[in-house]
């Protein structure tokens, strides 16, 4: 094992990539290939990280189930730390975002042409704040980074989205950062009611596990994470951001979204919320279960009335994540492996639905659907990957959100029977607009002539990539399951 | 006849203040000297008095000494406010030159005055008699009310020098009459043996003389601070002032008001805070909302940035209510770190703006952020730790003010606070908007970035940044600084 402090150089690099952006910042053509070779790092790191956590796992460390740790003071007043740790899940969404950031800078390679410098600094900016929210341990640490990552999203819809992109991005700025700062608050007050039961200073997960509170003060807290997480889940009815960034965002910002900024509101309730506040998480479960299938139900139907591609997606991600919502909220380990394999294959399938869509936003300049038609005969390629992710985000067996909503609905069901139940019919709900979108878009008679070319190369083995990963996470997943069932176990509390 | 004997005095404690008074008188005198276009040297003279001052400053910390028969003191508290007044009065002084000269009001008395400002509210935050924070307070207000009103050709800066000076005297009045009472009251206008002869009485609360007196003190600093309800003359007086000015007023002044009334309310009169507080729970949660809803309204981002100094001074005033070790801590940090992020974004406005005050509404920051990156990152750094976003100093800053509330049980004004500051994030952004998601209007190739500006905008990123990122840095001296009272 090296010596090197592997997490921080997973969240410090893509910042120091920037340095490297400076010279040749308003050199398009030179700084696209930096920044790609920064993201391909950061994903090789990922992926050696992966190969080798087996052998991690032998390696005794101070908290169970943890593969690597880094800790040092930081705030030594207040008792804030930097504490790094990285297990299974974290390990996943790890990779999740090195990968997604290599598809999303692949993506606008051509289509972002203003300000190219400035972008591709937002989105490493951005990269080191997913990663930090991803590995932090120290709850002011976390929601340091949680805070970071939202500024670089702010700019990058604001200046290089479309159609109301300014109202888009300051509706999604100012949602999220309602949310998290009553979830600071609460951040505070817990560590000030462990510093009042034990004397010591701390923000540290870990140590504040222990914390007793009161029933009523712990509905109160759990109720600001929640509403923090909820928020950027995003859940009924507190999703009316979503749809509007991500017709608004650039591709690049909606891959980044749907892959990664959403999954951080359900990292955060499986890593904080839930441990944290376990008896409030019992008693607001009845919540969440509802939110979660009012969300489902209510996405799927509003998601057939779309006209407009990305806002149809954007629809059917929330009813994604609520299957994530279900799987937590039955906090068994069946369900939520499946709630946490969910997220990877969301942000894989999702990720290239918008990819998709933004291509041919690219040529046609277009995402009406009633504008499309026909694209099966025209471009055969292009709407293959197109079928290929619709089956996949309509959880056909053999692909990858099968296994994972199939796993929620198996844990579910042990515990929710009506809830799994209903969330059934969200399936068939899902099945029925991806089918209507399939059809008009690549079956239908052709309805504008539009002058539409077939994938490049740059294109085409990009969605190669994201489908051979989606076949593979749906045929084999076994290898992910083994990577968080350690960490699932220890913290649904069934050894 | 008896002798009238003058005690043994100790000149120490007021070194700084001595050193900036015979500094000013002798600009002042140069200044007949110099010719009208090379005012600016006076504002070099001045910079580097400013920072020999500061040396000054630095050497007494740690040092606990009281002079003039206990009426003026030496200790960490005093120290850092002081740093805290001259960081403000060295970078208004470095923007100062370019606006004056762009205003045609370049006149030399313009440093002197900053200076004898300085000294007064250092007299302020040393202070450890009524009547030396009532000097110190005087002495600021007369040196404030001439530099509102210094752009004299102009009317609304007349209107301002005015409209501040009237409304400056009627507070003063509040003030003193507290003062008086408080005197009446406890026979004394020392703080420490006020806060012994309270300390004695079975039941302060009742002594109507005294909480008449504390009211009306509490009334006068709120003035000072622009609390709300008393601060319908700060828009009008922000506005009007020239604007290094008001990038002044906004920082340093305020920070004397907390200096004072943190010691007056903690040293002479902790035994009434249960009553203070309730005010100040009012008061707070009345400046940051108001502050907060009237700037969210304001397309002149000189305006804006006046409300927005409202609603930072009632952030402040939550750590006051507190009045716990974090919450105090927390004033003398933020205090600190509004003067950068503050004058920081004061400067930016000058540099954009045109002469006659012209070109200052948000709207006109269209298409900033593709002429001047720099500067427009600079500005967004300021921006940022304005709306309180990590990691920047702002962020730090209203963390503690916020723990030291939740600390003490106020859970309702933390959540107040939390809440005005999610509205605030709104006018902030709302200037980024404009700086990069609209195309420019105009080439802005009338800016000229001299020295001292860019100096005064690198100070000010500096001072935006490193204490957010490390803010061990300034905590442990905040922290040793309340340790006195």
């Amino acid at each position: 094992m090296t010596d090197l402090p592997l997490l921080s150089v997973l969240i410090f690099l893509p910042l120091a990539g920037c340095l490297l952006l400076l010279p040749v910042w308003n050199c398009r053509v030179s700084a696209r290939p930096i920044a790609l070779g920064v993201a391909l790092i950061e994903l090789a790191l990922a992926a050696w990280l992966y190969a080798s956590w087996r052998g991690l796992s032998t390696i005794p460390a101070q908290l169970p189930g943890y593969l690597l740790q880094e800790d040092a003071a930081w705030i030594p007043a207040f008792g804030i730390r930097y504490t790094l740790g990285l297990d299974g899940i974290s390990l996943l969404m790890v990779m999740l975002t090195a990968f997604t950031f290599c598809v999303a800078l692949t993506v606008s390679w051509n289509s972002i042409t203003e300000k190219t410098g400035l972008f591709l600094t937002l989105m490493l900016v951005m990269e080191s704040g997913i990663m930090g929210v991803f590995l932090a341990l120290d709850l002011a640490l976390f929601y340091l980074f949680w805070e970071v990552m939202l500024i670089p999203m702010f700019f990058l819809i604001g200046v290089w989205g479309h159609g109301r992109r300014i109202y888009s991005t300051i509706k999604f700025f100012l949602f999220t950062m309602f949310g998290s700062l009553l979830m600071l608050l609460a951040i505070v007050a817990l560590h000030l009611t462990h510093a009042q039961q034990t004397g010591v200073a701390t923000f540290g997960l870990h140590e504040l596990l222990g914390t007793q509170i009161a029933p009523e003060t712990q509905l109160w807290l759990f109720g600001a994470f929640f509403l923090a997480f909820a928020i950027k889940f995003p859940l009924f009815p507190l999703h009316t951001w979503l749809p509007d960034a991500h017709t608004d965002a650039p591709t690049a910002g909606s891959v980044i979204l749907a892959g990664l900024l959403l999954k951080t509101g359900s990292y955060g309730l499986i890593r904080f919320g839930y441990p944290l506040f376990p008896q409030a998480a019992q008693t607001l479960t009845p919540l969440l279960y509802a939110l979660a299938v009012i969300g489902i139900i209510y996405a799927s139907l509003v998601a057939f009335a779309q006209e407009d591609m990305k806002r149809l997606i954007a629809y059917s991600s929330i009813g994604h994540m609520g299957f994530v919502a279900i799987g937590i909220a039955a906090w068994q380990p069946v369900a939520l492996s499946g709630s946490i394999i969910q997220m990877a294959n969301h942000g894989v399938t999702t990720g290239a639905l918008f990819c998709l869509v933004g291509m041919l936003d690219e040529r046609a300049h277009t995402r009406d659907i009633r504008a499309f038609g026909g694209l099966w005969g025209k471009i055969p390629r292009y709407s293959f990957f197109f079928l290929f992710f619709s089956l996949a985000s309509l959880g056909l067996p053999g692909l990858n959100n099968f296994v994972g909503e199939f796993l929620v609905l198996v844990g579910t069901m042990k515990k929710a029977p009506l809830v799994a139940a209903l969330a059934f019919v969200g399936i068939v709900l899902t099945l029925v607009y991806t089918v209507r979108l399939v059809q008009e878009v690549l079956f239908q008679e052709e309805r504008q002539p539009l002058p539409l070319a077939d994938l490049s190369l740059r294109e085409f083995s990009l969605l190669v990539v994201l489908a051979l990963l989606d076949l593979w996470m749906g045929v084999h997943p076994a290898p992910l399951l083994d990577m968080i069932h350690l960490p699932v176990q220890l913290l649904t509390g069934t050894p | 006849m008896d002798m009238i004997t003058i005690p043994a005095v100790n000149f120490t404690p007021i070194l700084p203040e001595i050193f900036l008074s015979v500094l000013a008188m002798v600009l002042l005198l140069i200044n007949v000297f110099i010719p009208g276009d090379r005012k600016a040297y006076l504002g070099y003279l001045s910079f580097v008095g400013i920072v020999a001052a500061g040396v000054l400053v630095a050497a007494g910390w740690g040092g606990h000494i009281e002079s003039f028969s206990g009426s003026v003191v030496l200790d960490n508290f005093a120290t850092f406010f002081k740093m805290i007044f001259l960081v403000s009065a060295g970078l208004a002084v470095l923007i100062s030159d370019q606006y004056m000269e762009r205003e045609g009001c370049n006149h030399g008395e313009l440093y002197p005055l900053i200076l004898f400002t300085v000294v007064g509210m250092m007299l302020m935050a040393s202070g450890t008699d009524l009547m030396t924070i009532f000097l110190g307070l005087e002495v600021m207000s007369v040196a404030l009310y001439v530099l509102a009103g210094f752009n004299r050709k102009n009317p609304k800066s007349n209107e301002a020098g005015l409209k501040y000076f009237l409304l400056g005297c009627f507070s003063t009045g509040f003030l003193l009459y507290g003062m008086a009472l408080t005197y009446g009251a406890t026979g004394t206008t020392r703080i420490a043996k006020i806060a012994a002869v309270v300390g004695q009485m079975s039941l302060p609360s009742a002594n109507i003389m005294l909480v008449a007196g504390m009211l009306l003190m509490l009334t006068g600093f709120a003035f000072k601070i622009a609390a709300a309800p008393f601060h319908m003359w700060t828009p009008d007086v922000y506005e009007g002032a020239p604007t290094p000015m008001t990038a002044f007023m906004s920082a340093g002044p305020k920070a004397a008001g907390f200096a004072a009334a943190l010691r007056i309310f903690l040293v002479a009169l902790p035994t009434l805070q249960v009553e203070w507080s309730q005010v100040l729970w009012v008061l707070a949660v009345l400046t940051m909302t108001v502050g907060n809803i009237t700037a969210l309204r304001q397309d002149n981002i000189k305006r804006m940035l006046a409300y927005s100094s409202i609603a930072h001074a009632g952030y402040a005033l939550v750590g006051f209510t507190a009045g716990n070790g974090t919450g105090t801590a927390g004033i003398l940090f933020y205090m600190l770190s509004y003067a950068f992020m503050n004058i920081g974004a004061f400067a930016i406005i000058i540099l954009v703006g045109k002469k006659g005050e012209s070109n200052g509404n948000v709207q006109d920051f269209a298409g900033f952020g593709v002429k001047h990156p720099v500067l427009a990152v600079a500005m967004s750094i300021f921006l940022f730790s304005l709306a309180g976003m990590p990691p920047t100093a702002g962020f730090i800053g209203k963390f503690y003010l916020f723990s030291g509330a939740i600390q003490q049980g106020y859970i309702w004004l933390a959540i107040i606070g939390v809440l005005n500051s999610a509205a605030s994030v709104y006018y902030y952004l709302r200037v980024m908007v404009f700086m990069y998601m609209k195309d420019p209007t105009e080439e802005f190739d009338w800016m000229q970035v001299t020295a001292p500006m860019a100096l005064c905008v690198a100070i000010s990123v500096i001072g935006s940044l490193i204490p957010g990122i490390i803010p061990s840095l300034i905590l442990q001296f905040a922290q040793q600084a309340i340790k006195l009272i």
